[in-house]
């Protein structure tokens, strides 16, 4: 885990240096594994921020994807879900909403049944990493939540998805 | 005298090509590869009784000749080709005057207005080549909002006498009314007129809700909706447009909720970790029993006529099939075993079929089978169908019909269980999910 921080931390650092003028950081040759050091300018809540829902989503990967019927996760899947673990290990003052969605290549009330599978599929991925059950919630939305829009496979392979959303309220 | 008599082509594939009508008067039904020639009717406009009916008088007429129509079992005969002009309801009807424009049946009305705004509709069948009058002429007396519920009763009875049918005209449809882009969707229950008329909204378009069902005195809805925040069962009267979730389990969510035939029993899903089982709860007490336990998805259920029995789809084979069991639950017994998934299976009112959603080589259809699940019919094919619905009188079905892509939407069809007569129902917006119900008092 703390390997996997510093690395967080190093590519964001690298990140950063890459976009920002030299002059911020002196004379541009140093680089500080430490993320909290102060004079970085991180802006809390951002997706530089790796504590921030929004880092989790564009860094961490906030979907996995399934094949036609099914919510087998696979090595694809279980990379970006240990990531997940690990981040939601890290900020455990996070909930996550696990969503499960299905393509529009099904019956409305079967798709939310499958939905359901993908979703506790996550969360079984998830708890089995160490995440306590308590901080997660499953979610099924069938097919009515489509993120693409398309009628072919294009978009039905991208709509058949389990998507974590990170939240701090309190889980219902 | 003789009646008008349609005989329905046989529900059967098998059906002769030809179906000869067991009359032997002039009237006769000419079925030829399966279409009927539709019966055809006269309506002259019904007589407006007194000042200030004459445009209720009209619409009214509409009405029934609409639904009529609609069926294709009748072909109206348009007023321009009439010979006669009728000027009183009470003046008798001159036969060879309508046999000579081919009409075999005809309908005479007249509409009044009394001073407290309460309609009264009078209305006659007649047999024209018999040269008599089907049944007793009738009078209905009702209210000027409730005016096309008046039309739907008149041609619920010309359907009746003409066909030997129970009617199903004057009836109700529940149903998704949509609007808003594709992938997010605002989504209200509503209620219409079996032909798309007089729209109430039941919700607002806060929540997303799921697969209405009718009680089966039209009183009640059960439905999914996400107003708590995950999918949980609902129930909610029509009149109040009250409503309140089910404790169908402890924090669990629910969805796919079904009436019993007697109105006071309803059977659902019900996902923990991840699996939907059967369940049925006592709506009066809250009691509970679980009907299915398997690892697979169990779903879709819905009950026989009679309540001994229920038919729902499962995955437990790979894929979805229909099975039926005891309404208690115990041993169910796989019915649909041609190629393709079958789902969301419907029990006729009738208790001799079940309508069905077929997926085939990335296609939909509607069909019906046998309950044994012999004698397989499509009705429809698309892109994506779904959802049947059986009218009052197991003659006709509703489904979803959704057009695909970006700009896709859904929209409610009918089909006759021949398989004649497909058409969309004509809505202000998209539609899904209808559930047709029962023919009103």
């Amino acid at each position: 885990m703390t390997l996997f921080l510093r690395l967080l931390a190093l590519s964001t650092v690298l990140f950063i240096a890459a976009c920002s003028s030299p002059d911020r950081f002196g004379d541009g040759n140093s680089v500080d594994l430490s993320a909290n050091q102060p004079g970085f300018a991180i802006e809390p809540g951002s997706a530089s921020d790796p504590t921030s829902p929004a880092f989790f989503q564009q860094n961490i990967g906030d979907r996995v994807f399934f094949s036609v019927d099914q919510s087998t996760l696979d090595a694809e899947a279980q990379s970006v879900l240990s990531g997940q673990a690990q981040w939601l290990l890290t900020n455990s003052d996070y909930q996550a909403i696990l969503e499960g969605h299905a393509d529009e290549q099904g019956t409305t009330e079967y798709n939310i049944a499958l939905s359901a599978r993908r979703a506790n599929a996550v969360r079984e991925f998830l708890v089995a990493q160490g995440v306590p059950g308590s901080r997660l919630r499953t979610l099924p939305l069938g097919k009515e939540r489509p993120a693409e829009l398309c009628a072919s496979e294009a978009c039905y392979s991208k709509n058949r998805r389990a998507v974590t959303i990170i939240s701090t309220g309190a889980l219902s | 005298m003789r009646l008008l008599k349609i005989a329905f082509l046989a529900m059967l594939a098998a059906v002769p090509a030809t179906l000869s009508i067991a009359q032997s008067g002039p009237l006769q039904i000419e079925i030829t590869e399966g279409v009927v020639e539709p019966l055809t009717f006269a309506i002259p406009q019904f007589q407006a009784e007194n000042a200030g009916s004459d445009e209720l008088a009209r619409d009214i007429s509409r009405v029934i000749a609409s639904d009529l129509s609609g069926t294709g079992l009748f072909r109206e005969i348009p007023a321009g080709s009439f010979i006669a002009n009728r000027t009183t309801f009470a003046e008798p009807v001159r036969f060879p005057d309508w046999r000579a424009i081919n009409a075999q049946a005809m309908i005479t009305g007249a509409v009044g207005v009394d001073a407290q705004g309460r309609i009264t509709v009078k209305f006659r069948i007649y047999d024209i080549f018999s040269g008599a009058e089907l049944g007793q002429g009738q009078q209905l007396l009702g209210t000027r909002a409730g005016w096309r519920r008046m039309a739907h009763k008149v041609a619920d009875q010309v359907y009746a006498r003409i066909t030997g049918e129970a009617p199903y005209f004057d009836s109700r449809v529940v149903f998704v009314s949509e609007s808003g882009p594709k992938g997010n969707r605002r989504q209200r229950l509503a209620i219409m007129d079996y032909d798309g008329a007089n729209i109430q909204f039941l919700t607002d378009s806060s929540s997303i809700v799921l697969a209405p069902r009718f009680s089966p005195t039209g009183d009640r809805v059960l439905y999914t909706s996400y107003e708590t925040g995950f999918p949980q069962v609902f129930l909610l009267d029509v009149a109040s447009v009250g409503r309140r979730a089910l404790r169908t389990g402890d924090g669990l969510m629910s969805f796919a909720p079904r009436f019993a035939p007697n109105g006071s029993t309803a059977v659902y899903s019900l996902e923990q970790g991840g699996n939907s089982d059967l369940f049925r709860i006592d709506l009066n007490s809250g009691a509970r029993q679980q009907l299915t336990a398997a690892p697979s998805i169990e779903t879709a259920p819905s009950f026989s006529p009679d309540g001994r029995q229920i038919v729902f789809e499962s995955d437990r084979s790979g894929t979805q099939q229909i099975y039926v069991m005891p309404a208690d639950g115990g041993e169910a017994r796989r019915i649909s075993f041609g190629e393709g998934r079958y789902s969301t299976p419907v029990w006729s009112p009738r208790g001799d079929l079940i309508a069905f959603t077929k997926q085939t080589k990335g296609r939909f259809a509607i069909g019906v089978m046998r309950v044994d699940g012999s004698e397989e019919r499509l009705l429809s094919a698309s892109p994506l169908d779904e959802g049947p619905t059986w009218s009052p009188n197991g003659r006709v079905i509703m489904f979803t019909r959704e057009t695909l892509g970006e700009n896709g939407a859904p929209s409610i069809y009918s089909v006759d269980i021949t398989g004649r007569n497909l058409k969309r129902v004509e809505l202000p917006s998209a539609a899904s999910d209808p559930s047709w119900g029962p023919l009103q008092p």
